[in-house]
């Protein structure tokens, strides 16, 4: 067994009943090399202080509740190593950008509403019965939207983005990649409806492409991509209406 | 959100390079100057010249250079996050080499149009 070591954790706290404000509290927590930040917040809250608050479910890069900001940085805790940080402080706090709710539990509602706005389910093209059969799909079509169905909702890439920081009503990256995702399915013909918002005010225009979204983003969605190939759409869709018979009335 | 881009290098990366498109301007701005002197006649261009050669314009020209060869390195660094895939032969083309390719075409285009004026001007 090696020696134990002993690290600082400064978790910034919030209790909505009592603080008008957050506040920083230093918890030194004895670890192991094989443990995580998560593990960490885990010891402070068996150990030091069960009011501790914070998210987390399946402890593998997988559920994706665990995001919070990891000496400024948007990661999740789960995959992020105590030992990476030692014999330095690890800073943590709520994810950037969100209303904090307690501790480090940020308030998901805006994000909840911005998914539902994006309609995240197959319109049926053509629709079918169940005599007709399946929709089928060739591997090409398939791999034009597979990357954007590793979406895990962390939001982590909303904690990234100043964007979002700067226009809250900013639809967003993550929600953004998961338009893309069932616009580019070939089963789909929502993409007029999706399109609408993609050019809204909400819409893509409020990204000035900074890319720090893709590079937080832990199941390389790269939502920055489908943001941004989403400007040259909105914009093709903008120019090509004039050349269409009908002036891109409906 | 004051100061928001002092927080992270990524931030500080992603202003210098929004801030250095100032002396693209500015660099356009010169040579719109230039292209103005020389339709007013052979004095007038002949003064931009001269003022072109003096050690502060140098010094001046020197500033563009860095800035824009920053500009254009951190250019081609965001082509993977703004362009549609590229897809050959059934495979996507990895970032690097889609900012490699970039970064070789600049330097190309560079280069050719360097050796160009050279031999107008021998």
């Amino acid at each position: 067994m090696s020696e134990e070591k002993i690290i600082e954790i400064e978790v910034l706290r919030y209790l909505p009943e009592s603080d008008q404000a957050p506040h920083s509290e230093v918890y030194k927590v004895p670890f192991t090399d094989d443990m995580s930040v998560l593990q960490g917040a885990q010891y402070i809250k068996d150990n030091f202080d069960g009011s501790l608050t914070f998210r987390w479910s399946c402890r593998m890069a997988i559920c994706g509740s665990c995001g919070m900001m990891i000496n400024g940085i948007p990661k999740l805790s789960c995959e992020t190593f105590i030992r990476d940080y030692y014999p330095n402080r690890i800073s943590i706090e709520a994810l950037a950008n969100f209303p904090i709710e307690k501790d480090l539990v940020v308030d998901l509602s805006g994000f909840i509403e911005k998914l539902e706005s994006i309609q995240p389910y197959i319109i049926p093209k053509e629709p079918r019965t169940l005599e007709q059969g399946e929709y089928i799909q060739s591997p090409e079509e398939f791999n034009q939207y597979i990357q954007f169905t590793s979406c895990i909702n962390c939001t982590l890439c909303y904690a990234a983005c100043p964007q979002v920081g700067l226009n809250p009503d900013f639809i967003g990256p993550g929600a953004m990649a998961l338009l893309h995702r069932y616009n580019m399915d070939s089963r789909d013909g929502g993409q007029a409806q999706r399109m609408e918002l993609v050019a809204s005010e909400e819409g893509v225009y409020n990204c000035s492409a900074v890319g720090y979204c893709s590079e937080v983003c832990p199941k390389h969605v790269d939502p920055g991509n489908a943001v941004n190939i989403n400007k040259i759409n909105a914009a093709k869709d903008y120019f090509l209406r004039f050349l269409s018979p009908k002036g891109g009335a409906k | 959100m004051d100061g928001w881009w002092k927080k992270n290098p990524f931030y500080v990366e992603y202003m210098v390079h929004e801030g250095t498109a100032l002396f693209v301007a500015a660099y356009a701005i010169t040579l719109l100057v230039g292209l103005v002197r020389l339709g007013q006649g052979p004095e007038a261009w002949g003064g931009w010249l001269d003022a072109m050669k003096s050690p502060l314009s140098i010094i001046f020209h020197l500033a563009l250079l860095v800035a824009i060869a920053y500009h254009a390195l951190t250019w081609f660094k965001l082509f993977p996050l703004t362009m549609p895939p590229i897809v050959i032969n059934g495979k996507k083309v990895e970032p690097n080499v889609v900012v490699g390719s970039g970064w070789t075409a600049a330097i190309v285009a560079a280069l050719a149009l360097l050796g160009l004026v050279w031999r107008i001007a021998a």
